[in-house]
């Protein structure tokens, strides 16, 4: 038996070498090449530049097991996290499907939200071109854990030319502390499809734990596919994601990211517009504070003539809380008329708050718009006056201020249920982050 | 009117003030009796927007001495929150903009508070709705603008609307504005005048701050108080406003600058 390199990652292998194997040979492989990656990397250092910020000490400190059987959790329990615009609800609880929970027959057709082993059985075909293919594992050793250990998630498939018009809810819940669970959610969208994708993460724990989760999004020509993921990890978690989406010719890819959990979470966000004209828009907001850590890593990679990427980042970091940004964007040569923006906008609440903020443009083409901008600030002092003077405590002014400031990103998110929740979540959390 | 027997709504004395570490206030007396309308005129740097935000309590300028009591209340001990709670408003010379806050829920938030604040009945969004749109009728202001930002991307003259429509909404006691009348149109001043004039009530006052005599065609004070360095240096009735139009300011400090020689003549013979 071969063992990993890095004793950590060995450990959180356990088990892995035992998997049932699938019936599809595609799958086995894959799990196989993962392992061995899995095997052969670290975890990595702040040496490694792109972990310059994201100090992995904690959590390489943290003994951590595969989570035993999930608890039963009754289904009021998940109340507070119903999405009721939703069409289908799927949930996981320490990354096993709980079909209890769940409510995955869906009204129409050519809409499919299953759990992988019953997908495997209907959509394999369709499921072969992006399972553990679209989220490279190669360097990744976060990727290459998740992979090793695929068993179980989310998928959904969107039938060509077919309208979801109702999202599709993703739920994820950790009960087990000293776990380690892999989520997996693939989204295909067929050519002309369109569906509304919520991915959230909860816990239902005080204690730490490890989400290692992987999503994989494929955006067929003249597909759409918004996708809205909510990180609301509990305070001593650990979140560690990645998410790769390929963009067809004229298709479109919208994501709204919003992190207000974890003791650290790093998300890995790519997107390669592969098709001329494709269009992707990313919205982050991360809302920290305490001795929080939220970094979000984003690529988008324009491969092909005329597409068009806008990105709008936005932390309000309190506390000693530290938010890492760091944009990449590629314009491959021949990739001409691209136009692309990007914004990363800080609000630093208090002095010992810390933001590292970094636009990568790498650009191949010579006949391309691309735009960025990096600002970091704190509170208006002629703005908390003005609301003062009106009579709004201190406190309900700075509230009002610091949620003011994430608006932009979360009034943008296409479920409305949703936006009230957040709104409520970072009214609330804004008073514990000054 | 003048209302010399009225109660003191604001009693200032002695007051000295700094920004920066600059001394801007150099010793300030004005009373204000309910019913009444102060306005206090004066050169550019002559410290009336200091005056006035230091009323309501801006954090960045320090009161270094004296005295200000408002409705028998120490003024100065009191937050910027707590004063406009008390009944003091001020009408911002330059009215802060802030972005991804709705004008509707700013002001349904204000009113509530105030009047929570003063044991009155606070509106649902619903009830708030019909209130405001009433008010905005007075003012000819256009309901559009409760959809957007707090005065984000509002023109000068909008700006200075939606701080009248505060005026309005808020009710205060003591009401200080401060130059409300620049960057005004005729017609925005006419409205504006005909606002205040309508929320003028015996129990209730008014002190504007203004470089130019226009606003108070519309608006007829019953004091005009000249600032110069920090001090009033002369307090005349409503015709005091006409003779600084066609006068300008120099005789003004010359006279005070006259008064103040004699005083330290008068003095050094006594030593």
């Amino acid at each position: 038996m071969t063992t990993a390199v890095h004793p950590y990652v060995d450990a959180l292998l356990t088990g892995t070498r035992d998997l049932p194997t699938s019936p599809h040979g595609w799958l086995n492989e894959r799990r196989g090449l993962a392992l061995e990656r899995a095997n052969a990397l670290s975890v990595p250092t702040t040496r490694d530049e792109e972990w310059r910020f994201t100090d992995l000490t904690q959590l390489t400190r943290l003994q951590l097991r595969a989570p035993g059987a999930p608890a039963e959790i009754a289904p009021e329990a998940v109340l507070p996290y119903i999405v009721p615009e939703a069409g289908s609800r799927i949930v996981f609880v320490d990354g096993v499907f709980v079909p209890q929970l769940s409510s995955t027959a869906s009204a129409v057709s050519g809409v499919r939200v299953a759990p992988l082993a019953t997908a495997l059985k209907t959509d394999a075909g369709r499921l072969e071109p992006h399972l553990a293919r679209l989220a490279g594992f190669e360097q990744n050793v976060f990727v290459a854990l998740n992979t090793a250990h695929l068993r179980d998630g989310a998928v959904v498939v969107i039938s060509k030319g077919q309208i979801c018009e109702k999202p599709v809810h993703i739920l994820h819940i950790a009960t087990q502390a000293g776990t380690a669970a892999y989520p997996r959610c693939v989204v295909i969208a067929e050519a002309g499809a369109e569906c509304t994708v919520v991915e959230e993460y909860q816990a239902m724990s005080e204690d730490a734990y490890l989400t290692n989760a992987v999503t994989e999004i494929a955006v067929a020509a003249r597909a759409r596919v918004r996708h809205i993921k909510l990180q609301c990890e509990n305070a001593r978690a650990f979140h560690i994601a990645s998410c790769a989406v390929v963009v067809a010719k004229d298709a479109s890819y919208t994501s709204h990211t919003v992190s207000l959990g974890a003791r650290l979470s790093r998300y890995d966000l790519s997107v390669a517009l592969n098709g001329e004209g494709a269009f992707a828009q990313m919205d982050g907001l991360a809302l920290i504070s305490g001795r929080q850590l939220a970094d979000t890593h984003t690529l988008i990679d324009h491969t092909q003539p005329n597409g068009r990427s806008a990105q709008l980042h936005k932390t309000i970091v309190g506390g000693a809380a530290h938010a890492v940004f760091n944009g990449k964007i590629f314009v491959r040569p021949g990739a001409q008329l691209t136009d692309s923006s990007q914004q990363s906008r800080n609000l630093l609440l208090s002095d010992k708050a810390t933001v590292d903020t970094k636009p990568q443009l790498e650009i191949f083409a010579d006949d391309v718009k691309c735009a960025h901008g990096a600002t970091v600030g704190q509170l208006d002092a002629e703005q908390l006056f003005y609301l003062r003077s009106r009579g709004l405590t201190e406190t309900v002014a700075r509230n009002l201020l610091t949620y003011a400031f994430g608006a932009s990103v979360i009034e943008r998110i296409p479920v409305r249920s949703i936006v009230e929740r957040l709104e409520r979540a970072v009214m609330a959390q804004t008073g514990a982050a000054a | 009117m003048k209302n010399e027997k009225g109660p003191e709504l604001l009693d200032v004395r002695a007051l000295t003030a700094k920004v920066a570490g600059v001394p801007i206030l150099k010793g300030i007396d004005l009373p204000v009796r309910a019913g009444e309308i102060h306005a206090i005129m004066g050169p550019n740097g002559s410290g009336k927007s200091t005056f006035a935000k230091v009323l309501a309590g801006h954090p960045a300028y320090e009161v270094t001495g004296g005295t200000v009591r408002f409705q028998g209340h120490d003024l100065l001990t009191m937050e910027p929150e707590d004063r406009a709670r008390a009944g003091i408003f001020l009408g911002f010379q330059y009215p802060v903009e802030i972005p991804g806050v709705s004008n509707s829920a700013f002001l349904r938030l204000a009113y509530n508070t105030v009047q929570g604040a003063r044991g009155k009945d606070e509106l649902d969004p619903l009830e708030f709705d019909d209130f405001i749109r009433e008010k905005m009728k007075l003012l000819d202001i256009d309901p559009a603008f409760l959809d957007r930002s707090v005065n984000e991307g509002f023109s000068g003259g909008e700006k200075k609307r939606n701080e009248i429509l505060q005026l309005a909404v808020l009710e205060p006691k003591l009401a200080i504005l401060d130059e409300t009348d620049s960057g005004l149109d005729i017609d925005a001043l006419r409205v504006v005048a005909g606002g205040v004039n309508s929320m003028l009530k015996p129990d209730n006052a008014f002190v504007l701050v203004t470089h130019y005599q226009r606003l108070l065609n519309y608006i007829i004070p019953d004091y005009v108080h000249v600032m110069e360095g920090g001090r009033i240096i002369k307090t005349g009735g409503k015709e005091l406003a006409l003779e600084l139009e066609s006068r300008g300011y120099d005789w003004v400090v010359d006279e005070y600058r006259a008064g103040e020689q004699e005083k330290g003549y008068v003095g050094a013979s006594a030593a």
